[in-house]
């Protein structure tokens, strides 16, 4: 599964908040490389920088030091915009706080990326409507995110991740709020389009179960990496 | 990419439909109170500077008392008589005109139409110091005027209220417990400068009105048309001395009448009128400020909301460029609607209050312009510069903003 180029490759990267007294690290001097076609698990207590490392990873913050190469490009020496390309093209986040538009469709929320890709309306809506119903969520299309569960907001904002078929795939906790059976539901589709369609999954997880499924398995401890081995799954 | 982004910006605008609302009132607001005060201003002052080059020929009033206009008419001070206006023509060469007269209030009855109407005491020399020609008909004879016959000129507003269109000339109207019959309509002159329907008003003889409306011999007021070529200032002085004689007024004592100039007073009205509309026009950028400063709170306030909005945008992969034009797209788009809503409704306002107080409509462009411009800046700036800044972060940053 993971015979494929380093798709991911961070060396030395830390994330401090504040300064002085009240300095946080976040990540301490992480190096990790997860190859195109891995699933990878996370796992680590909570405030252990797991989130933090997935928003580095998905160019979404900016690390205090360190270097990041996504399919041997330094993001740190990209500017802005072409991160927003870069993340647009490239990367599905799956946010921990789902982060849906207020006050807009589940449709619209997941007509997002299409947009921003250029992608025609029919089209959009097409695709949109299709990522909705791979979550069980076609019947909801025109709900508002107010109007929606937790497990169903989240739901949406895999299905968002997923519209625009990235070739990799940013999930923290994304099963955060499931009942056992749709987090399976969901897991399976991970799987899938690991397995089939190539997609690099990397997803923070806090249950055994779920990082079951990946492959591989990255433990975070106080913004360093603690372990870092081939699941059973992999194994076996 | 453009027809894109302003869909999407009217989708904003709509899913957001308190904050476009009072975001839109406030332009609405502040273009509408400054299109409708400074037009209902100009117009008013344009009424005032009309009516200044109407009155043109040098007149003068004479009235009872020192009140001036405020009590022109009604004084308890002593009144004039016919005898006066005779020696002010007679004795005065810098006096053209003095033509004395009387009004009261009176209800003017024909057929079952009836009509309150300003009632003038005058004879025909009143007619030649105001020019003002008799449309239809013909004016007083000297022998009507020194019978005192019960015969009448009316304005055009009163023809219109009780004969229609009916021919007027020959019937008769009632005024109290006189019947007098209609010779001529006099022409139409439109409203004064002091807001009164100068067409509003029946005249009759002055001898007729002495004696069968007030019973007197009393003349309210004269009127003096001053030579062509002799200064106002110098009549009225002559006219002066000659009153203090008249009226036995000794050395060491005050004036119990007065003399007025009537452009004097014109242009004090006209200044006044100037006042107001300098007012006028200051509420009116006040509330263009307060609207501007609606306009403001609604888009601070959603500032956070929108800084997220925008993270999640920039999390999907916008660029920051896309995200600003969405965003200046949408602050203009609502400004159209609002400056559109303000002009139509300011327009609507001013042209109305035209015509309740007949004076000209005249919108002004530049002001329209400048209304909406404010307003629309006022929009755009606090939409965008926060926009902006928000653009300019990491997409994590503005999706933590607080
Ligand atoms: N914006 C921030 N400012 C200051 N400190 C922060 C900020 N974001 C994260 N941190 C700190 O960085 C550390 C790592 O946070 P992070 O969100 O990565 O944890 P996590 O492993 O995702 O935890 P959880 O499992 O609870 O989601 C925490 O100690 C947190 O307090
Ligand atoms: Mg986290």
């Amino acid at each position: 599964m993971s015979d494929g180029a380093p798709q991911i490759q961070l060396r030395g990267i830390c994330r401090y908040y504040g300064a002085g007294e009240t300095e946080v690290r976040a990540l301490d001097d992480v190096d990790l490389t997860i190859r195109s076609g891995e699933f990878v698990a996370i796992m680590g207590p909570s405030g252990s920088g797991k989130s933090t490392a997935m928003n580095v990873i998905g160019c979404l913050d900016t690390p205090t030091a360190g270097s990041y190469h996504f399919e041997g490009v330094e993001v740190g020496d990209l500017d802005q915009d072409q991160r927003a390309l870069l993340r647009r093209h490239y990367l599905g986040f799956v946010f921990q706080g789902y982060n849906l538009l207020a006050r807009s469709t589940a449709l619209e929320n997941v007509e997002l990326p299409l947009i921003y890709k250029g992608m025609a309306r029919d089209e959009r809506i097409a695709r949109a409507r299709e990522a909705l119903s791979r979550v069980g969520l076609a019947d909801r299309w025109h709900h508002d995110p107010s109007e929606l569960s937790g497990g169903q907001q989240q739901r949406v904002a895999i299905a968002r991740a997923l519209a625009g078929r990235p070739d990799v795939l940013l999930a923290d906790e994304p099963t955060g709020n499931l009942d056992s059976a749709k987090s399976r539901e969901i897991m399976e589709l991970l799987s899938d389009l690991n397995r089939q369609d190539g997609l690099t999954i990397v997803m923070v997880t806090h249950e055994e179960d779920m990082a079951a499924y990946a492959g591989r398995l990255v433990t975070f401890l106080d913004g360093r990496i603690a372990s870092d081995a081939p699941t059973r799954r992999a194994g076996g | 990419m453009l027809r894109e982004t302003i869909r999407l910006a009217l989708s904003a605008i709509f899913r957001n439909t308190m904050r476009s609302f009072l975001t839109v009132l406030g332009i609405v607001i502040g273009v509408a109170a400054v299109i409708a005060m400074v037009t209902v201003g100009q117009g008013s002052q344009q009424q005032v500077t009309k009516d200044i080059e109407k009155l043109g020929t040098n007149t003068l009033m004479v009235m009872p008392g020192q009140g001036g206009m405020r009590s022109g008419g009604f004084t308890s001070d002593r009144a004039f008589t016919r005898r006066d206006a005779e020696a002010i023509e007679s004795e005065l060469s810098s006096v053209r005109i003095a033509a004395p007269y009387s009004t009261s209030m009176i209800t003017a009855i024909y057929g079952s139409e009836n009509h309150l109407t300003g009632l003038a005491g005058a004879d025909t020399s009143l007619l030649d110091a105001m020019d003002w020609p008799v449309r239809l008909g013909r004016r007083f004879t000297g022998a009507e005027e020194r019978a005192g016959r019960a015969v009448c000129l009316i304005g055009e507003t009163v023809r219109g209220k009780l004969f229609g269109n009916v021919d007027p000339l020959g019937h008769s109207i009632r005024l109290k417990a006189l019947s007098c019959e209609v010779i001529g309509v006099l022409d139409a002159k439109g409203v004064s400068s002091f807001g009164e329907d100068q067409d509003d008003l029946v005249l009759l003889p002055l001898r007729s009105y002495q004696r069968r409306i007030a019973g007197n011999d009393e003349v309210a007021l004269i009127y003096v048309s001053v030579r062509e070529g002799v200064s106002t200032d110098r009549a009225a002085r002559e006219i002066q001395a000659l009153m203090r004689e008249r009226r036995r007024i000794s050395l060491g004592e005050e004036d119990d009448f007065s003399v007025m100039d009537m452009k004097q007073i014109a242009s004090i009205l006209s200044g006044i009128t100037a006042v107001l509309t300098g007012l006028l026009s200051s509420v009116a950028a006040v509330s263009l400020v307060v609207g501007g400063i609606g306009i403001m709170n609604i888009m601070l306030v959603s500032v956070t909301e929108r800084t997220r909005e925008i993270g999640i945008r920039l999390a999907v992969g916008a660029q920051a460029g896309q995200v600003l034009m969405q965003f200046l797209v949408e602050a203009i788009v609502l400004s159209l609607m609002g400056g559109a809503l303000g002009i139509a409704l300011g327009l609507g306002l001013a042209a109305l209050a035209a015509r309740l107080l007949s004076i000209p409509f005249t919108p002004d462009p530049l002001v329209v312009l400048l209304a909406v411009g404010f307003s629309g800046g006022v929009g755009v700036i606090f939409g965008y510069f926060p926009a902006r800044r928000a653009a300019r972060m990491d997409p994590i940053q503005a999706l933590r903003h607080e």
